[in-house]
């Protein structure tokens, strides 16, 4: 429905000509070959290259290397003395989405982020002005098993939310372990004083999990056994079609990979347990603030983590933290990612990442994989984004310094060859449009921590809207 | 052995070799001298290969020909810089501890109007929090009341000792007013606003409350200062802690703290602080400040702007303005300090101050912004936010620049303090890095699935 809503609006405002023409020229007239010559080249995958050309062809790369010739005609741009790095990929976001939590059964897997993904939103805007080009939105962590996720690249400016997905990557879905699941559903009230449902307690989550998994696998059989029956006897009716147990289903045949909101060792060791029971091996831990305890197991079970740089102690379960998470994971081999989870943070990834050379001694490399290549690997799109190479997708930003310094600025960003910040052509007004009657003085508290605990509440631009 | 464990443990040598019979590394002053070191004095520049000597809580040397004291503690700084420790103008640390529970929050009191409350004896010396932040270089902090509009007395507190009153740096003391709102919260606790919530009309009567507060402040304080002249003829006036409270700033004894942030909340912060004839008067926050940086440089007002981490006020603003705020401020001739408005990690303020720095504060009004901008707001500067000679020893020590993420900071001083680098954070590094290692059957961990 929020479809139908917006591209409703949209048409109307597009047939009144109110949109800017930049943005409406975005769509129709799209410029995807640039060829950026003379950068310092952070690959990510293939070491760092001096004074390299890079370019990209109807959205590809498709050479790399030295006094490249521009085919006629190309943008070119030159970059010398800056660096150029792989667009940034966050594993874990909840931009661009009018809402977040199903937060009614502890299993709602049948619910999907596709259906609310919100292409005005301006934290598009603003992560693209720090170099990320992919996002992955995720459901919250309401319940053990929540909604499918949608990973998208931040073509800001579209209209259609289709225009948004990130076409070919692999289907995920949020799972949810430890306090949110057991206060959501089984303490509801201040203390626990209404009652709840299960689960209420770690064990409680294992048994969400395991009764999900177990009906489901009850799901396949019978329609398997339908569908043999059907051969013999036409007439044989099936079995009700059921969405949440459907996915459940395909996470069991390894079509749907898992991304779970997670923080004690305990309850990393127990999915993990599940997920050997039912046969699932694609699994990455959200947060995870406590996988360093458990590093061995990780990257034994084949398991991703991706992280926060440095948040701890904003709850009971994330007391035990350490910033050097990042660290002890990737020296056990854990393929690890650094996430924002944060409309705020999601503006310097590059510097979260850098975190890890203070706690920590990673290489340039491995920190800058933790925003590129290994989110890419977690989200099963490390064949088109996360590093430089021919042939992936030409999603890149330059700096003006190396990524990992403090003082470096997102000078611009492209997605799929397609330049969508600029920070020389970038506005000091961010409306579409200028009503000076119009009453934006939507001012909310700055301090961080809020976000804690109200993620992703933002409205966007149907705030002019209803102004007019 | 990687490159921080070989730093952590040389730096952890420093508190050996003084005591090794100890077990357990703890602060510890004495003399101390750093040799052959790069000295960012911050007052007076740069000396290279220098010498600072430090006895018992104070610098008493600083320079090229300075004589290492018979028994000092040496430590041999080649190839590192000394800067002084860093200043976080506003935070919650120490006032709690764990976010999400409540039991361990302090830092907010009920009721609209309760000035007497102190943020500094509610301050827990022993929270691991403490440690985390200091070996980053953060010396010494703001540790802020929230809640109402007058939510108490903040304290400024040193990142060492074992009673708040160990802690408390230079006395500082400042009574906090959260100058009244006018929006429509994002958030209301519980939902969304009334159909018929009005903030025009909230924030009328919330200024209103105000004067009507600080109307009875200076009767108080008429009534106080008559009884103090003739104590004999008068009676005794009735005790009222919350006019009580107030009475300090009236008499210009005390900082007023207004947290203040939208643009004509600002506008109307100053007059209402001129109105009154405030004498010591600081803003904090104060997220649009870039929108009336003239105003505010006009009534000569200081800023604790932050946290630098913030998105913009409005949907419509630049990307970038909570980064370059402050440094726009600065230009517009404000006096600029830096606040991270955070709690457990205070340590992000050399990263807070590195952002203002790319984003047009420069890296040296920025340092300045973290160490003797915010000394001389508070009146402290005679102790504080600088190397020299009769100042407070509170330094970091560092391999680099202090706002690089890639820098170590390898040794903290504070109130003459040799702090140990070590926090939870370390040990639990120190712990898990190789879990394993300790034991004597090695583990047999599954083959990869995949």
């Amino acid at each position: 429905m929020i479809f139908k809503r917006l591209s409703l609006f949209s048409g109307l405002v597009m047939t009144l000509g109110l949109f800017s023409a930049s943005l409406s020229s975005a769509q129709s007239n799209v410029v995807n070959d640039v060829l950026i010559r003379g950068a310092t080249v952070l690959t990510i995958t293939n070491g760092t290259l001096q004074n390299t050309d890079v370019l990209v062809q109807d959205g590809v790369i498709t050479a790399i290397g030295t006094d490249l010739r521009a085919p006629g005609g190309i943008k070119t741009i030159d970059a010398d003395g800056q660096y150029l790095m792989p667009g940034i990929v966050d594993a874990h976001s909840h931009i661009a989405l009018s809402s977040v939590n199903e937060g009614s059964s502890p299993v709602t897997s049948e619910v999907t982020m596709e259906d609310v993904v919100n292409p005005y939103h301006i934290g598009i805007y603003r992560a693209l002005a720090g170099g990320v080009t992919t996002s992955h939105l995720m459901h919250g962590s309401a319940n053990v098993i929540g909604g499918q996720n949608e990973t998208i690249k931040l073509r800001w400016g579209m209209i259609n939310p289709d225009d948004l997905r990130f076409k070919g990557a692999p289907r995920t879905i949020k799972f949810a372990l430890g306090e949110n699941p057991t206060r959501n559903h089984g303490r509801r009230g201040s203390s626990g004083s209404q009652p709840g449902i299960r689960p209420s307690s770690r064990m409680g989550v294992e048994a969400v999990l395991r009764d999900a998994f177990s009906e489901a696998r009850n799901y396949m059989r019978e329609w398997a056994d339908y569908e043999s029956a059907k051969l013999n006897h036409p007439r044989q009716t099936s079995p009700p079609y059921n969405e949440r147990l459907e996915v459940i289903a395909d996470i069991m045949r390894g079509e749907i990979l898992v991304h779970c909101h997670s923080y004690r060792a305990d309850e990393i060791l127990m999915l993990m347990r599940v997920l050997e029971d039912f046969g699932v091996h694609n699994i990455t831990f959200q947060h995870a603030n406590e996988g360093f305890k458990v590093a061995p197991e990780l990257a034994a079970f084949g398991a991703g983590a991706s992280v926060f740089a440095d948040w701890w102690s904003y709850k009971f379960e994330v007391y035990y933290s350490t910033a050097y998470n990042a660290t002890i994971l990737t020296r056990n081999g854990v393929v690890t990612s650094i996430n924002s989870d944060s409309g705020e943070l999601n503006r310097h990834l590059y510097h979260e990442a850098a975190k890890t050379q203070r706690y920590g001694d990673l290489s340039d490399d491995e920190a800058l994989s933790l925003i590129t290549i290994n989110p890419a690997m977690q989200l099963g799109i490390a064949d088109r984004v996360g590093s430089i190479e021919v042939g992936k997708d030409g999603d890149l930003v330059l700096f003006d310094k190396h990524p990992l310094s403090v003082y470096a600025i997102a000078q611009k960003t492209f997605v799929d060859g397609v330049q969508y910040f600029d920070r020389e052509t970038d506005r000091d007004d961010q409306r579409l449009r200028v009503d000076p009657s119009a009453k934006l003085d939507t001012y909310m508290e700055q301090e961080t921590g809020v976000h804690r605990f109200v993620k992703s509440e933002y409205v966007t631009l149907d705030i002019l809207f209803e102004q007019n | 052995m990687n490159l921080i464990l070989s730093l952590l443990l040389a730096t952890t040598t420093l508190v050996h070799q003084q005591d090794a019979e100890q077990q357990t590394a703890k602060p510890r002053q004495g003399t101390y001298a750093i040799t052959n070191v790069r000295i960012e004095t911050v007052s007076g520049g740069t000396i290279d290969n220098g010498t600072i000597v430090i006895k018992a809580d104070r610098i008493t040397a600083v320079g090229t020909d300075v004589v290492v004291p018979e028994g000092a503690h040496v430590i041999d700084g080649t190839g590192l810089r000394v800067y002084p420790g860093m200043i976080d103008s506003g935070t919650r640390l120490g006032l709690t501890e764990i976010g999400a529970v409540q039991e361990t929050n302090d830092s907010s009191e009920l009721g609209d109007v309760t000035p007497q409350m102190q943020a500094l004896s509610a301050i827990n010396p022993n929270i691991p929090q403490i440690p985390v932040t200091r070996v980053s270089g953060v010396t010494t902090v703001i540790a802020e009341p929230s809640g109402g509009l007058l939510p108490g007395t903040a304290a400024l507190i040193n990142l060492v000792g074992y009673t708040p009153d160990q802690m408390h740096a230079g006395g500082v003391l400042l009574l906090v007013l959260s100058f009244p709102v006018n929006r429509t919260p994002r958030f209301f606790r519980g939902g969304s606003p009334p159909d018929d919530f009005d903030p025009d009309k909230k924030y009328r009567e919330a200024v209103e409350k105000l004067d009507e507060i600080w109307d009875r402040a200076e009767l108080y304080d008429r009534i106080d200062a008559a009884y103090a002249e003739n104590p004999n003829l008068s009676t005794h006036p009735e005790y009222v802690p919350e006019m009580a409270a107030i009475l300090p700033v009236l008499r210009g004894e005390m900082i007023l703290m207004v947290k203040v942030n939208a643009r004509k909340e600002i506008e109307a912060a100053i007059e209402w602080v001129q109105e009154r004839n405030i004498k010591r008067v600081i803003f904090s926050g104060v997220s649009e400040g870039w929108r009336v940086a003239d105003k505010l440089a006009e009534a000569g007002i200081d800023c604790l702007v932050g946290p630098i981490f913030s998105t913009p006020t409005r949907e419509s603003d630049r990307y970038d303005r909570a980064y370059a705020n402050i440094g726009m401020l600065a230009d517009a001739g404000v006096n600029v300090a830096i606040r991270t408005g955070q709690s457990e990690n205070v340590r992000n303020l050399p990263f807070n101050a590195g952002f203002a720095a790319a984003y047009g504060l420069g890296k040296e009004r920025a340092l300045r912004a973290v160490t003797l901008g915010p000394a001389e707001m508070f009146g402290i500067a005679d102790d504080y936010g600088s190397i020299e000679v009769g100042k407070k020893a509170n330094l970091m020590l560092t391999n680099g620049d202090p706002f690089e993420p890639a820098t170590q900071v390898l040794g903290v001083f504070i109130d003459g303090f040799n702090i140990p680098i070590d926090s939870r954070h370390i040990r639990l590094y120190e712990e898990f890095l190789h879990r394993d290692e300790g034991r004597v059957q090695p583990v047999q961990v599954q083959p990869a699935v995949n």
